[in-house]
């Protein structure tokens, strides 16, 4: 296999996604540094960018100026030597502006999947819906001369399924990035029980290639990262619930969020987290993953609850956090959606007496941001996890609960063969999520 | 010199950048205007007004790229109304600029044209991010050698110096003593209010400054902290001739004496012979000394070009203060620490005060005209009577101009 003939001729299905525009701007960017090398003057890389709607396109390219831009700032070492032989080119500020349009040069805007049939490469990142991923693969695969290869970025629907649904002969690999592609290390890679071995090292190479940290998850639905997510998330969500024996839904719904946040110095607390991924996202991937697992009834009415009232969650185009189960301003929770009066409840109005319920946070608490900079975390985790065990608080209960659950869903991942090992379950967590402690420790 | 020259009520805005808590990138800073006006206006007002100013020198070097504004001279009436209808120039010399402000201002005084210059240095280069400002910068080069030059050109230039000084000398002897210097510049910083340093708070700068030079990112034999940094800033003083003194009311022990200066140019199209050496500063220098009737001996106080660590090393042979290839050893004895035999760069120097190219030569002489009045305040060092003088050696682009000038207090 050559590495740079199979990136000449690439396309992005659902390229103006969250998803799809981060895979996107990384992989233009690596096909115009491939069209930059001596050997490859004069061959034309493209990459088909396809999505439903020009307006988001539109827009989808005025983010990639911008990325692309930040980007060729940060490597001025190595543009100045890959246009070394361009006389006109002089200032960083002219090669830097060359880049940018030999970048975006690269890319070919398109609403119509006809521009698909031809490319060796297929990339998808489409709506989480198995169906739609099938039909989209299904209709390229017949067309398509060159039986391309197929990089789908599902986060849970087994690729074995795809594989088979579709017809595909093992042409197809889990490349799942974590969000936002552009700045997330992390990449959970899934093999079909047929994924050929070129595509896999095909698939390695250009994680290497975009600096990427490969963690090999078996072909379960869920996969490790939302293996241990929705499951995460569940337990959240029975808590809040167990909660209101003794207080409102959108007070225990602002207490768990604190304690999954703060206690567990998390980068935000869980129903945070839901609405930052889309609360329809995560109902879609509990969706794909439930009848995988009989017995373990991963859905949650709850969740359905605020879907039926439109409540979703997800971001802004500009990145920034809508509404979901919480309220936000300047990305910050600032209330909580009462289903019941079908309103958000400002948090001022119930702040204070769920802290009096938690209790005081453990005096050796640190926010997540100076945990996750810091050299000494075992040493700060133990004396966490000493004290957590001592108070005689809710907050503190809720806290070991939690984190007791959490090492659970990770070490079940192991068990059940989801992932091979507990490291590569703690990795996920750490890079994907950001998460300061690996589930699986010794501390619970 | 046939008529005594003086400095005196010099002042610094802030070297305003990264690594100052009221730096924010994202933000809308104060224009070239305001230095300009801010640090004018301030000597002015302990001067007595724009009516005892005969002329005014603005030392720049890039305002035409970094802010689109040439025609620099015309802001003197912008400090204030009453320098309307008066002389006003702007002079440009790359990093020396402000080193040229003061030497024009002198060389009006001596011809009896004036007999007090305002004299002034501004650069404000945040308007651009680095890797462009790199770009603008790099003009104090020879444009022809742009596009074969590095990234960051300038620190391109020095890191090859510094490439050949490790090579000929020693890497991890030099190393240490570039460690030592970027230390000294900033513990000199944090006790001076203006500087860029101040609010610097590292414990360990020596091994933070010997971090490994990267030369994919960077370049390769410099790291970020051999570097001085990105400023906005404006110094300005008054020179004075005696009865230009007596004009301002200010008594002569509260200015300094001028008794030699030194100015020399090299080739701007030639490389340099010997990378390890500053020729052209050491001629600088060995011109102020020798009009000043002085030797390198009887100086207390320095304040070199060092835009980097290896030109601040450079600088101490070129001085002749330590032989070829044995600067790092004086750095590292400690003897251009402000405790050491020839204390340098007492106020943080380009590295710990910053580097606000056009306004720099004029900072030195701000710097060794507080030091021997006795107004340096918390960074004040001890002058012995036996080294009763400053010198001060600015450089514009790799060692092509360079204006050295000698002071002592006024009696």
């Amino acid at each position: 296999m050559d590495y740079d003939n199979k990136l000449e001729r690439v396309a992005v299905m659902g390229a103006a996604g969250k998803m799809g525009s981060g895979i996107l701007l990384l992989t233009s960017i690596e096909m115009a540094d491939l069209s930059l090398k001596p050997e490859n003057r004069g061959r034309t890389f493209t990459i088909q960018a396809i999505d439903v709607s020009d307006e988001a396109l539109s827009g989808l390219m005025k983010y990639l100026r911008a990325q692309v831009l930040r980007i060729a700032e940060k490597k001025m070492v190595w543009l100045r030597l890959m246009y070394a032989d361009r006389a006109d080119l002089v200032d960083n500020g002219q090669i830097i502006q060359q880049y940018v349009f030999d970048v975006l040069n690269v890319v070919r805007p398109t609403i119509r999947i006809e521009a698909a049939y031809d490319c060796h490469i297929i990339f998808e990142a489409i709506k989480e819906d198995p169906d739609l991923k099938k039909k989209i693969f299904r209709k390229i695969d017949g067309v398509n001369p060159h039986k391309p290869w197929y990089l789908t970025n599902t986060s849970s629907i087994p690729i074995s399924e795809l594989d088979r649904d579709a017809g595909l002969d093992g042409r197809i690999i889990g490349f799942h990035f974590y969000n936002p592609p552009a700045v997330q290390k992390l990449v959970e890679l899934i093999c079909a029980k047929n994924t050929a071995p070129l595509l896999q090292a095909f698939a390695l190479e250009y994680a290497e290639r975009l600096g990427k940290l490969v963690v090999r998850s078996n072909d379960k639905a869920g996969f490790i990262g939302n293996g241990h997510f929705m499951r995460d998330a569940l337990h959240g969500i029975s808590e809040a619930e167990r909660l209101t024996a003794e207080v409102p839904l959108y007070e225990a719904v602002w207490m768990i969020n604190k304690v999954s946040q703060d206690y567990l110095v998390r980068p935000m607390g869980i129903f945070q987290l839901i609405d930052y991924v889309g609360l329809d996202v995560v109902n879609y991937i509990m969706q794909v993953m439930n009848p995988h697992f009989p017995g373990e009834e991963i859905h949650s009415p709850m969740l359905r609850s605020y879907l039926e009232l439109e409540i979703r969650g997800g971001q802004n185009s500009d990145g920034s956090q809508k509404d979901g189960i919480l309220r936000y301003e300047k990305g910050r929770p600032v209330g909580v959606y009462d289903l019941a009066s079908q309103q958000y409840i400002a948090a001022e109005h119930f702040r204070e007496s769920c802290e009096a319920r938690l209790g005081p946070l453990p005096k050796s608490f640190q926010p997540w941001k100076q945990v996750v900079a810091s050299k000494m975390k075992d040493e700060f985790f133990a004396s966490l996890f000493q004290e957590l065990k001592t108070m005689d608080t809710a907050g503190a209960r809720l806290a070991l609960k939690y984190a007791c659950r959490s090492k659970e869903i990770g070490q079940q991942l192991v068990a059940n063969g989801i992932a091979r090992t507990d490291e590569d379950v703690n990795t996920v967590l750490l890079t994907g999520f950001f998460h300061t402690l690996g589930p699986i420790n010794n501390y619970v | 010199m046939e008529k005594k020259i003086y400095m005196t009520a010099g002042y610094n805005t802030i070297s305003l950048g990264t690594g100052r808590k009221e730096f924010n990138p994202g933000k809308p800073r104060p224009g070239i205007e305001h230095y300009i006006k801010e640090a004018g206006s301030q000597v002015l007002s302990k001067i007595g007004g724009p009516d005892a100013v005969d002329e005014t020198v603005i030392g720049n070097f890039m305002a035409c790229r970094f802010n689109s504004q040439a025609h620099l001279g015309a802001f003197a009436p912008y400090i204030d109304e009453g320098l309307s209808g008066k002389p006003s120039t702007r002079v440009e010399g790359a990093c020396a600029s402000g080193g040229l402000a003061l030497l024009t201002g002198i060389k009006s005084v001596l011809s009896g044209s004036a007999e007090v210059v305002l004299a002034l240095g501004v650069e404000v280069q945040n308007s651009v991010k680095a890797i462009y400002g790199a770009d603008i910068l790099a003009a104090a080069g020879w444009a022809a050698e742009r596009k074969t030059g590095h990234a960051f050109f300038f620190p391109g230039q020095f890191s090859d110096r510094a490439g050949v000084y490790f090579e000929r000398f020693g890497r991890e002897r030099t190393r240490k003593s570039f460690a030592r210097w970027y230390r000294n510049a900033i513990e000199n910083a944090r006790l001076c209010l203006t500087a860029q340093e101040y609010h610097n708070t590292v414990a360990d700068l020596e091994t933070l400054a010997m971090t490994e030079p990267n030369g994919k990112s960077f370049v390769d034999y410099l790291n970020l902290f051999d570097c001085s940094k990105v400023s906005d800033g404006a110094s300005a003083i008054a020179i004075v001739s005696r009865e230009g003194l007596r004009r301002i009311g200010i008594p002569v022990e509260e200015a300094v004496e001028i008794t030699g200066f030194g100015h020399a140019v090299n080739n701007i199209t030639v490389k340099p012979a010997d990378p390890t050496e500053l020729s052209t500063a050491r001629l600088a220098a060995e011109k102020a000394l020798k009009m000043a009737g002085i030797s390198i001996g009887q100086v207390g106080t320095v304040e070199t070009h060092d835009c980097f660590t290896i030109a601040g090393i450079l600088g101490v042979e070129a001085l002749g203060l330590a032989k070829k290839g044995e600067g790092p050893d004086y750095v590292l004895a400690g003897e251009t620490s402000r405790k050491g035999e020839v204390p340098f760069n007492t106020t943080g120097g380009l590295i710990g005060w910053g580097h606000p190219t056009g306004a720099t030569g004029v900072h030195m002489a701000v710097t060794i005209m507080e030091q021997l009045t006795g107004k340096a305040g918390d960074t004040q060092i001890n002058i012995r009577p036996s080294k009763p003088f400053g010198l001060s050696l600015n450089m514009g682009g790799d060692d092509k101009t360079l204006v050295s000038i000698v002071y002592r207090r006024g009696e």
